[in-house]
């Protein structure tokens, strides 16, 4: 009875009455007896050699405690900032997080001071004398590997921090040679900026008498921060540091890497003896935070006179900003290249990345991480292909599918496939947006010059990373496994500390509902404790749409181990064989007698009593589990957009947009179309809106809120949404994982959506953001 | 987000606000909704030595229909005039142009004389004003004046406001214009006009265009009249082709600014695309209204 009501049930989020009463506790909110607040200097200038910075009038200012600049740091001990994932002859720049001797991009600190209030320590800031030689700069990724570019970083010569590939070449090159129809276009996937709604914020607190830090941080994962910065660049012993995550209010993987602030203030906080804040500012998020995207590719799609792709050849170059941000390495690699089959059957593949090092913001993981920008690639040039030859963009995506009789699929690119059926999913998006009858009014409207385009894609997603051994073999400094310890009372009620951290994605309730369901007690007596070093096993974090796949693996396993030892307590209490009883509705129950058994909450009481337990067996009832999965999860769908281009304007207004999405079993079909839904705002604002924009300086000409277009409400379109349910066989509960795929099919779809729109005007392909500026140039040109 | 130190002064009056401005001059700053001042503070590119916050000084905030006029109080916020019921009815452009500014939290602060006084080139109110021709009161020193809409917005942020006065009033003619419309696109992230434009028509018994006075905002470091508009509209019946035909001149003799939006050909077409939307729009208002 249990089972049916919480696993699968749309149950409201018990995180929110905290959130929208104001009553969540933030970072910014904790505050310490005595504490100082921090402001960092920042270089104005992309590119600059830091020849001397004066600190002498900030620290007269009334309020100043305290100047350091980055030489102080370094002398003090602060290591440069690590690079957490490795590639064979992987350039990694000297990541002075405070800036020693040059600063490499708009935004790089230069300087930290220290008030007693923020405005002290701002009034500080301003008087921060710093002489800069400023050199020329690089922003662009192409131009920053070509001869002649300004040179960032001594130890990667040409700016390139690494060359990438995937793939059989020759066998590629084959087949292209030997293909009906070769398609070829060059895709840039514009830089973007995360924008969570909670800017970042660090909080640190050293005690001298016990050698302890503590650390408030805005972080997706607070034993990663924990273990990189205490051990690799404050040299701390890492079990004297604890790293508390509260509540943090979105991430999107901008707060999953070790930065220079915290960094900065816990090792100012030990020379103060007091505890030190910084919370950024917005325009610091927007030239601080890790960057998402940057890709220039040129990519060729070969098709047979059947229609059937035969290969795919991708370059791409990569831009990194200016230094390897802390999962940098992986993201245009392993998170991209594996990921270019996509929902179909492509014999050779073939993608080679060129990872360049530019005088911009750092680049690194943001929704979807890789995965949009393959995604975006394919769905382009399988629309380019389709209409190249002649054939239907719906009917040439099915021809290509992997059929659901081909599963597990194993993809010329390392990939195989968990589980899969595409074509359900895609059916049913027809079905909805009702494909027939939009042709025909496209077709009417035409006639009226008006401009309607339909987009699909129809995506495949790879997340739950990863089998630990398969990430360490290709580069990670890490494990991806989750941890999950599960507590439970002598009343009865049931602590689950996870791993995972919840950032808005709602675990307080779903892991809540999960446990609940597996030990068939009450929703409301079980507790969902994350983001404390201190009170939870060491976990990797929420990234990568892992937490219900990997961390709620975890759980599952910590309870079985629970159940095992009820039963062995309850087989005890009720002089009966452990192989009689069965577990239902929340009591160990001898089999075909309901009436003779024990309730959880006997057993758990009779497990802290220990008066009567069976010969060797431990007192309590709590158990941890380690979950390591032995492949990724790969979530599957069909998203459609449809779109009306304003000739006159170039604007386009979203009209439609239908989602059908397999995610596996579903936990919480409510919390997953939120994730959908937000996931699809995303994608749509970067193929309508978003856009990092630098000058050739280097300048971020969109770094603020005026600046950067979020989309808005009225920006966007009731979603029409479905699921399908293809079990993933990787974990025990049939779960893929739903936090991203909106973002990784939505930017595609309406790319597509406004290129077919745009097709009866001689337009084939355009660059995104699609900005009304960018569409009515380009139709202006076709008219020439 | 955090300001530079400030002296704060609350005036009681007009009058003592602008003696407070005689005596601070250059360092002392107006708070009225503080939309567009306190941003600029916190990001400490204004840094006013005083702020006199006029916000509390009685009488500034109501508005009137009186002669033929509608006297909007300096005070009134965006959210006022969106609401007014005898605006919506006598003069709905003003009422639209209001609900397109910001947000409902900006249009509940913000307000219409901190807007027209700051002389934001992308604020809608510049160019609702210039269409309907409206009267700026202000105070100084040596008493009120009025500054004719024509005469006072001179450059990027800059009026034709001493530096001594406050701005205490706008006027605007309830009648005279037969129908009128502001029109813009917006910018995608901040929803200021990446070109706006407010067209008010008159019209005779026969259709015939007696008076036309056109606003353009969003293009240029000022919002400026579109006379090659007025002069192609007026002594026109206004049909489609004569609408268009005028609309043509709505960026002539405008300095634009290219940036993130668009080149200078985009804006300036946008401007004749929305110069012809809003002025269709003013002339079925203008025929309704008969």
């Amino acid at each position: 009875m249990a089972q049916a009501k919480l696993f699968g049930s749309s149950i409201k989020r018990r995180e929110d009455p905290r959130m929208v009463t104001g009553k969540g506790v933030y970072t910014d909110d904790v505050k310490l007896p005595g504490q100082a607040y921090a402001v960092f200097v920042r270089s104005p200038h992309a590119h600059a050699r830091v020849r001397r910075v004066d600190l002498s009038r900030a620290k007269s200012v009334p309020g100043v405690v305290a100047a350091y600049s980055g030489k102080d740091l370094a002398q003090g001990g602060v290591n440069p900032l690590p690079c957490g994932w490795l590639l064979p002859d992987l350039k990694i720049p000297e990541y002075r997080g405070v800036a020693t001797d040059k600063a490499t991009f708009v935004g790089h600190a230069v300087a930290v001071v220290i008030g007693e209030t923020p405005y002290a320590a701002r009034d500080g800031a301003d008087q921060v004398v710093v002489d800069y030689d400023v050199l020329p700069a690089v922003t662009d990724g192409e131009k920053a590997v070509q001869a002649g570019a300004p040179q960032i970083h001594d130890n990667a010569p040409g700016n390139v921090a690494f060359r990438w590939s995937i793939g059989d070449k020759d066998q590629t090159a084959a087949a292209i040679k030997g293909a009906a129809r070769v398609v070829k276009q060059r895709l840039i996937n514009h830089r973007l900026i995360p924008n969570a709604i909670e800017p970042r914020a660090s909080m640190a607190q050293y005690n001298s008498a016990t050698g302890e830090l503590t650390c408030w941080i805005t972080s997706q994962n607070p034993h990663v921060h924990r273990l990189l910065m205490a051990a690799f660049v404050l040299g701390m012993p890492e079990h004297k540091v604890r790293v508390i995550a509260p509540d943090v209010g979105g991430g999107f993987g901008s707060k999953i890497f070790v930065y220079p602030e915290e960094v900065a203030i816990s090792w100012a906080s030990k020379q103060l003896g007091r505890p030190v804040k910084w919370t950024a500012e917005r325009r610091e998020s927007f030239l601080t935070d890790a960057h998402g995207r940057d890709h220039i590719t040129e990519a060729e799609m070969a098709v047979d006179r059947e229609g059937k792709i035969v290969a795919l050849r991708v370059h791409t170059n990569a831009n990194l900003g200016s230094y390897l941000s802390t999962f940098a390495p992986l993201i245009p690699t392993f998170l991209y290249g594996p990921l270019l089959s996509g929902a179909y059957k492509i014999p050779q593949i073939y993608c080679e990345v060129v990872g360049s090092l530019t005088n911009t913001t750092p680049v690194d993981a943001y929704r979807g991480a890789g995965r949009p920008e393959a995604t975006y690639l394919l769905e382009r040039m399988c629309d380019l292909t389709a209409q190249a030859i002649g054939a239907d963009v719906a009917e040439f995506r099915r021809k290509n599918l992997v059929p659901a009789a081909e599963f597990p699929y194993q993809t010329p690119v390392a990939f195989q496939y968990d589980s899969g059926n595409y074509e359900p999913a895609l059916d049913r998006a027809l079905q909805m947006v009702d494909y027939r009858k939009f042709r025909t009014d496209q077709a009417a409207a035409r006639k009226q010059g008006r401009h309607l385009g339909i987009g699909f894609a129809t995506y495949i997603e790879a997340c739950g990373p990863a089998p630990s051994a398969v990430a360490g073999a290709l580069g990670a400094q890490a494990g991806l496994w989750e941890s999950a310890q599960v507590r439970v009372t002598p009343t009865g009620k049931v602590t689950v500390f996870t791993g995972s951290h919840t950032h808005g994605q709602g675990h307080e309730t779903t892991f809540a509902q999960l446990a609940a369901d597996r030990l068939q007690v009450p929703f409301e007596d079980v507790e969902v404790v994350h983001g404390d070093t201190a009170a939870i096993p060491f976990g990797m974090g929420t990234y990568g749409s892992r937490s219900a796949a990997v961390g709620g693996s975890a759980i599952y396993a910590a309870i079985e181990k629970i159940k095992e030892k009820g039963k062995k307590i309850a087989a005890h209490l009720l002089e009966a064989n452990e192989a009689d009883l069965d577990y239902a509705d929340g009591k160990f129950q001898v089999k075909g007698s309901p009436a003779r058994h024990k309730t959880f909450g006997d057993v758990a009481l009779m497990a802290y009593l220990a008066h009567n337990l069976p010969k060797g067996l431990e007192p309590g009832l709590e158990a941890t589990s380690f979950w390591d999965p032995a492949n990724f999860v790969f979530p599957f769908g069909t998203h459609v957009a449809v779109v009306e281009v304003d000739e006159r304007t170039g604007k386009v207004k979203l009209v439609r947009y239908v989602a059908v999405d397999d995610v596996g079993n579903v936990i919480n079909p409510m919390i997953v179309d939120g994730m959908v839904h937000g996931g699809i705002a995303q994608g749509v604002a970067q193929a309508l809106y978003e856009y990092a924009a630098y000058d050739e300086s280097g300048q971020l000409q969109s770094g603020s809120m005026m600046d950067y277009a979020l989309p808005k409400a009225d920006d966007l379109v009731s979603y029409e949404t479905d699921r399908t349910v293809t079990p993933s066989p990787v974990n025990p509960m049939g779960i893929k994982g739903a936090g991203e795929t909106g973002t990784i099919a939505s930017t595609a779809a309406v790319a597509n959506a406004v290129m077919d729109a745009l097709a009866p005007l001689g337009i084939s392909h355009l660059d995104m953001p699609l900005t009304p500026a960018r569409i009515w140039a380009a139709i202006q040109a076709g008219k020439h | 987000m955090y300001p530079a130190s400030f002296e704060y002064h609350r005036a009681a009056s007009v009058e003592e606000a602008v003696g407070l401005l005689t005596r601070y001059k250059d360092d002392a700053k107006l708070l009225a909704g503080g939309h567009s001042l306190i941003p600029m503070m916190k990001l400490r590119l204004a840094q006013p030595k005083h702020l006199i916050d006029i916000g509390r000084v009685g009488g500034l905030s109501g508005i009137r229909e009186e002669g033929g006029h509608f006297a909007i109080g300096a005070l009134a916020t965006h959210h006022a005039v969106e609401s007014n019921a005898a605006i919506r009815q006598k003069c709905p452009m003003l009422s639209e142009a209001a609900a397109l500014i910001g947000d409902p939290q900006v249009r509940n602060y913000g307000t219409v004389g901190g807007s027209v006084a700051h002389a934001d080139p992308a604020a809608d109110w510049p160019a609702v004003m210039l269409a309907l021709g409206a009267e700026l009161k202000a105070v100084g020193p040596k008493g009120a004046r009025t500054i004719k809409v024509d005469d006072f917005f001179k450059d990027l942020f800059t009026t034709a406001l001493g530096p001594d006065e406050v701005l205490t009033e706008v006027r605007i003619p309830t009648g005279g214009h037969g129908g009128a419309a502001y029109m813009k696109h917006p910018h995608p992230a901040s929803r200021f006009a990446v070109a706006g434009v407010a067209a008010a028509v008159t019209l005779d018994a026969g259709g015939k265009c007696t008076a036309a006075r056109v606003g353009v905002t969003g293009v240029g470091s000022r919002a400026v009249r579109a006379k090659g508009v007025e002069a192609a509209l007026t002594g026109k019946v206004l049909d489609a082709a004569s609408i268009a035909a005028a609309a043509e001149k709505a960026a002539d003799g405008i300095d634009i600014n290219a940036d993130l939006q668009g080149s200078v050909e985009y804006k300036a077409h946008l401007t004749r695309v929305y110069a012809r939307r809003a002025v269709e729009r003013a002339v079925e208002r203008a025929k309704g209204a008969k």
